[in-house]
């Protein structure tokens, strides 16, 4: 097999996780060439419920779409990591916002996470809480390089509401860095 | 030259809809197949076609029957509760013989039951969920870009054969976003319902000439105007009802006769790794995604194992079924119910090899290693594939 790899975006209903989801899956699909599958699981509740997108980019076609095996994990609410860590591979990539998730010990021992304030640096340093998914974004692409870094900018670009595209493209590049230094750091 | 898109196969469905000529849409927001309705509600209007928020699931349905009995190509959509509210007016179409498109995205049920949740429990509910003796059409396509071309597909046999076309996704294809080709129309077949060449004056909405009678617009692009009677009791040519017998008989028969007669251009089936196949899978839809990549697993072992996926599930594929059960040592029919398909499948083979059932109507989809595990032990009951750490996520239970 060539280039597979799985991402989950994981949070509450509302926060932005299968929007930041269909972001990489467009810049996979419309910039690199690459095929993928977003695949959003969420409950009745519009609003608290815990959902989750599951994303695989690969450079074969994506046959059966649901993640078994996830490369890249995103969990912005307890509720979400709790219901959502089962497919991760050991040594998955996880972030976690570190004021609303915990991580328990023993995870910290099977997977390499990495704690950001997520919601806090959206909401007071870039300015508005809505970016937050798109902070998210650049951290995974900063940090993982699934995809080329230009090719997200431009999704990113295109795929946000025009009068907060300022705001998103700092929160991208923002998160850009901060997934770099992550990276270095291991 | 048509386009790429990056879209889940509602909103697939609903641009192929646009590319195969949909004229007008009616319908009532239900989950997992809103996102038909959403994207429709955002095109149409700006292509001056109407598309109307009804009021409840019966009224969308006959708001379709009677823009369709008018001349223009016509879609409703739903989930399992609302297919069931529109039955009744789904046998009235079939009894008034007009084009129609039925997307039912099946969800858990019965009742309300699972509204995000995938199923294939509509399978006979799409055969036989309207009383009284009448010919279906139900295709299944298993991803999105099959959406696309089953769906067009289920326009031109709706016109073609003045007859109500169910499509059957399901909620977690519905919710599948992926990379599609969307055609442009000369791309591909468009047919429209055949128009008579007679005068208004000698036409008639059944006229006996005919297996498929020729369903005059009620204007006419030549000035004429057709005037006539449709009727959901049974009628004669005029459309106008009648009790009498002998054309009671022959307008139940001709009204089956019309799809048993073609169904080289109804039927449309796949064969996967059949060939040499002693063990053949049917699937469809979804679940036929994952009997794939269990087939190549087991392949790869030796396991001579392939796929019949019918992608026309009524009328069913019976010549190709029992063909394959002359030839195979087994049969495993897997779907996400309890076991509907299978009894087609039965009743067809015959009783000449066992056929095994993968059914599963937890709300999940099926996973390849259910399948695999049911090819490698086909008397054995194919257990949800989740692990109790997995279960835990649902909640309940305890």
């Amino acid at each position: 097999m060539g280039f597979h790899y799985e991402l989950r975006f994981a949070g509450v209903g509302g926060q932005g996780s299968l929007t930041a989801g269909t972001i990489l899956a467009h810049a996979a699909v419309f910039h690199t060439n690459y095929y993928a599958t977003q695949v959003p699981t969420y409950t009745s509740q519009v609003r608290g419920g815990a959902a989750k997108a599951d994303i695989i980019i690969s450079d074969t076609p994506i046959v059966f779409a649901e993640s078994t095996n996830v490369d890249f994990f995103l969990a912005t609410h307890q509720k979400a990591y709790n219901a959502y860590k089962g497919d991760l591979k050991s040594s998955a990539d996880v972030l976690v916002d570190s004021g609303l998730v915990t991580v328990p010990a023993e995870d910290k021992n099977l997977y390499k996470i990495y704690e950001y304030p997520l919601v806090k640096v959206a909401k007071y340093e870039i300015g508005n809480v809505v970016t937050m998914n798109i902070l998210a974004v650049g951290i995974c692409v900063g940090l993982t390089h699934v995809l080329d870094v230009n090719a997200v900018r431009e999704t990113v670009k295109e795929e946000v509401p025009q009068r907060f595209l300022d705001m998103n493209m700092k929160a991208f590049d923002m998160g850009l860095e901060i997934g770099e230094k992550f990276k270095k750091e291991g | 030259m048509g386009r790429i898109a990056f879209l889940n196969a509602n909103a697939a469905v609903a641009e192929a809809a646009l590319v195969a000529g949909l004229g007008f849409y009616a319908g009532y927001p239900i989950t997992p197949s809103s996102e038909v309705p959403e994207r429709l509600s955002k095109i149409m209007p700006e292509k001056g076609l109407p598309f109307m928020m009804m009021e409840d699931e019966i009224a969308s349905i006959n708001a379709c029957v009677g823009a369709t009995s008018s001349g223009v190509k016509a879609m409703t959509c739903t989930s399992g509760p609302g297919f069931s509210l529109k039955q009744e007016a789904l046998g009235m179409a079939c009894m008034l013989e007009v084009p129609l498109v039925v997307v039912n995205v099946m969800r858990g049920g019965p009742s309300t039951g699972l509204p995000t949740r995938p199923s294939q429990q509509d399978v006979m509910q799409a055969r036989w969920g309207t009383h009284g003796d009448h010919p279906i059409i139900a295709l299944s396509p298993c991803n999105a870009q099959e959406a696309i071309f089953e769906t067009i597909r289920a326009f031109n046999l709706a016109e073609k054969f003045r007859q109500p076309v169910v499509l059957l996704t399901d909620g977690s294809l519905s919710h599948l976003h992926t990379k599609v080709y969307i055609p442009d129309p000369e791309e591909v077949e468009i047919v429209d319902r055949t128009q008579p060449d007679i005068d208004p004056d000698n036409y008639y909405p059944y006229d006996y000439n005919y297996e498929v009678p020729p369903l005059a617009k009620w204007w006419a692009d030549d000035g004429k105007s057709y005037r006539y009677h449709l009727s959901s009791l049974i009628h004669d040519k005029t459309g106008f009802p009648t009790v009498n017998p002998k054309y009671t008989q022959w307008l139940l028969e001709r009204m089956y006769k019309k799809i048993s007669d073609n169904l080289d251009e109804i039927l449309k089936y796949e064969y996967y790794k059949m060939d040499d196949a002693e063990t053949c899978i049917v699937a469809y839809g979804s679940t036929a995604e994952a009997a794939r990549v269990a087939i190549d697993q087991a392949r790869e072992e030796g396991v001579k194992v392939g796929m019949f996926r019918p992608l026309t599930l009524w009328p069913s594929p019976e010549e190709q079924i029992k063909d394959i059960a002359s030839k195979v040592k087994n049969v495993i029919v897997a779907e996400m119910n309890l076991g509907q398909y299978l009894l087609e499948v039965e009743r067809v083979v015959g009783g000449k090899v066992p056929v095994y059932g993968v059914n599963q109507a937890a709300g999940v989809l099926i996973r390849p290693s259910q399948i695999y595990d049911k090819i490698k032990n086909p008397s054995k009951r194919a257990e949800i594939g989740l692990t109790d750490e997995e279960l835990k996520r649902f909640g309940g239970g305890e």
